[in-house]
């Protein structure tokens, strides 16, 4: 079969004649809708796990990447001399577009997290931190070393390498596990469908033999079969999908402290990818039939 | 048309048929008898295609039917029409549509054909018959309507196994005359029965050859028929 647009719209308009001569099956019919549901509502999650990983990835790539702290741990005489004195040394640093020393609310917002509202941080021994944002190529991380401990003895200059590159390696497995439940969902419809159109060969042996009585060609009878269960899994899956994206409309909206679960979902044009679930399960139904309808007739021969 | 060379078909082990050699030409009316059991129908089914021999040569058309694709046999069925003993319809169409089935399958446009259609089924006397369910009808009836299908895309050649089979005397003298005035437009007709009486009701009325399959072996009938 030539895969054309005249054939696909053929194929969808299809022949009303040829439609009728399988009989309506029962089971086989509800159990494509539903597996086609279900793993259309499967795939939707999957799909916004993918790309709330791949989101979540780039945002920890590009805000680690662009971004270095520098901690000072100083007696409490010299904290602040020494603090100022990192921040004219990275004034002249090539490749540092801004420098900040974080204030007491700032550090008091980071530490909140693990020791709850109200940390006293003015009695805490805690060291001073600055933020280094970069530009360009970014800065030389060794040089800057050297020139910190020869005049900024207690700053350790953290350019997050060892935090971003598993944080990356995390989101990208994450997204990767995404798009491989993708491909097990599709693998798990195209079984289920070739089960179902099996059956329904089967229990159709009788029709299928006067058919070939007849003179119709394997095409003809393969493809009352694949239009009645692409149609099926089509409007399976276009159920489904529905039914996960309004899920996914129904989650928590994703906020500042809602961490990765809350931020599962679908962002701006990204609502466009569930509407492809349907068009590749429908793909997948067509394909896992059509193999299984031409092998059938094979073996009926 | 259809030919037969030196043909033979075993199935489980045993031979059914042995050493048959037959020519069906244009036009030709032949009658194929035998005991219950003794392969008729086996052979009915080798000169369309539905079984292959297991040894000797089968044509169909000027074609080896060993070498042909299942699309091929396809066609050939388009030429050839079968009438079953049990005259295997689609239980969940309306007789008109079982009818009409050949024309479907083989992607005729179903308006142009309709009066056509509604001709054959006239002709036949299912007319008022035409929207009943294949399980609501006679066994008459039911036979008139699978030849009715078996006709419907004027194929070259008939096959008809015991199409009087489960009929009374009134009606099987109905379907051999629908029959004989086929072979009258040109058809070639091969029925297999074992109503010897039915054969020479037909004798009367058109030269036909009378085949008997006998120990496996097709052999002409004696002048007895």
């Amino acid at each position: 079969m030539k895969l054309n647009i005249a054939s696909i719209s053929e194929f969808v308009i299809g022949d009303a004649q040829a439609d009728r001569v399988v009989p309506p099956t029962g089971f086989t019919a509800t159990l494509t809708l539903f597996s086609a549901a279900a793993m259309a509502f499967l795939a939707v999650f999957a799909l916004a796990l993918s790309l709330a990983a791949g989101r979540l990835a780039d945002r920890w790539g590009e805000e680690l990447a662009r971004t270095s702290t520098i901690r000072i741990s100083a007696p409490d005489g010299q904290m602040t001399a020494q603090t100022e004195a990192a921040l004219r040394v990275l004034q002249t640093t090539k490749g540092v577009a801004s420098a900040r020393a974080l204030d007491e609310d700032e550090q008091r917002a980071l530490l909140e997290p693990w020791f709850g509202p109200d940390v006293p941080v003015d009695t805490l021994p805690i060291p001073q931190l600055i933020e280094v944002v970069e530009e360009g190529d970014g800065f030389d991380a060794q040089g800057l070393r050297l020139r910190l401990s020869a005049e900024v003895p207690g700053a350790v200059l953290d350019d997050h390498t060892r935090w971003r590159r598993p944080l990356e390696r995390a989101a990208s497995r994450l997204r990767l596990l995404g798009w491989v439940s993708m491909g097990l969902i599709g693998a798990a419809t195209a079984a289920m469908i070739t089960l179902a159109a099996q059956a329904a060969l089967a229990a159709n042996a009788q029709v299928i033999s006067v058919l070939r009585l007849v003179g119709a060609r394997d095409d003809y009878i393969a493809n009352a079969f694949v239009r009645r269960f692409t149609l099926r899994a089509l409007t399976g899956a276009a159920i489904g999908m529905v039914a996960g994206a309004l899920a996914i409309l129904l989650l928590p909206s994703a906020d500042a402290g809602g961490g990765f679960l809350t931020g599962l979902g679908f962002r701006g044009w990204h609502w466009v990818w569930p509407l492809f679930i349907p068009l590749l399960a429908a793909a997948v139904a067509f394909a896992a039939t059509r193999g299984a309808a031409l092998r059938t007739l094979r073996e009926m021969s | 048309m259809i030919e037969l060379d030196n043909v033979a078909y075993s199935y489980g082990g045993g031979e059914l048929l042995s050493e048959i050699s037959l020519k069906l030409a244009p036009g030709s009316f032949h009658f194929l008898t035998g005991p219950s059991g003794a392969g008729k129908t086996t052979l009915l089914k080798l000169c369309y295609g539905a079984l292959m021999p297991t040894a000797g040569e089968v044509r169909l058309f000027d074609g080896d039917v060993r070498a042909m694709e299942r699309d091929d046999i396809a066609m050939v069925r388009r030429r050839v029409g079968v009438v079953h003993q049990d005259c295997q319809f689609l239980d969940h169409l309306p007789v008109a549509d079982n009818i009409a089935l050949p024309l479907m399958v083989s992607g005729q446009d179903m308006l142009r054909e309709d009066a056509n259609l509604k001709e054959l089924i006239g002709w036949v006397g299912l007319k008022a018959r035409a929207g009943a369910l294949p399980p609501e009808l006679s066994g008459g009836e039911r036979q008139r309507a699978a030849l009715a299908r078996a006709i419907i895309m004027s194929p070259d050649v008939i096959l008809a196994d015991e199409p009087t089979g489960n009929v009374d005397w009134e009606m099987s003298q109905r379907l051999l005359r629908l029959l004989i005035e086929l072979n009258r437009m040109g058809k070639t007709i091969m029925i297999a029965t074992h109503d010897l009486a039915l054969i020479r009701a037909a004798k009367a009325h058109v030269q036909a050859r009378v085949l008997r399959i006998s120990n496996r072996r097709l052999q002409l009938a004696g002048a007895d028929l």
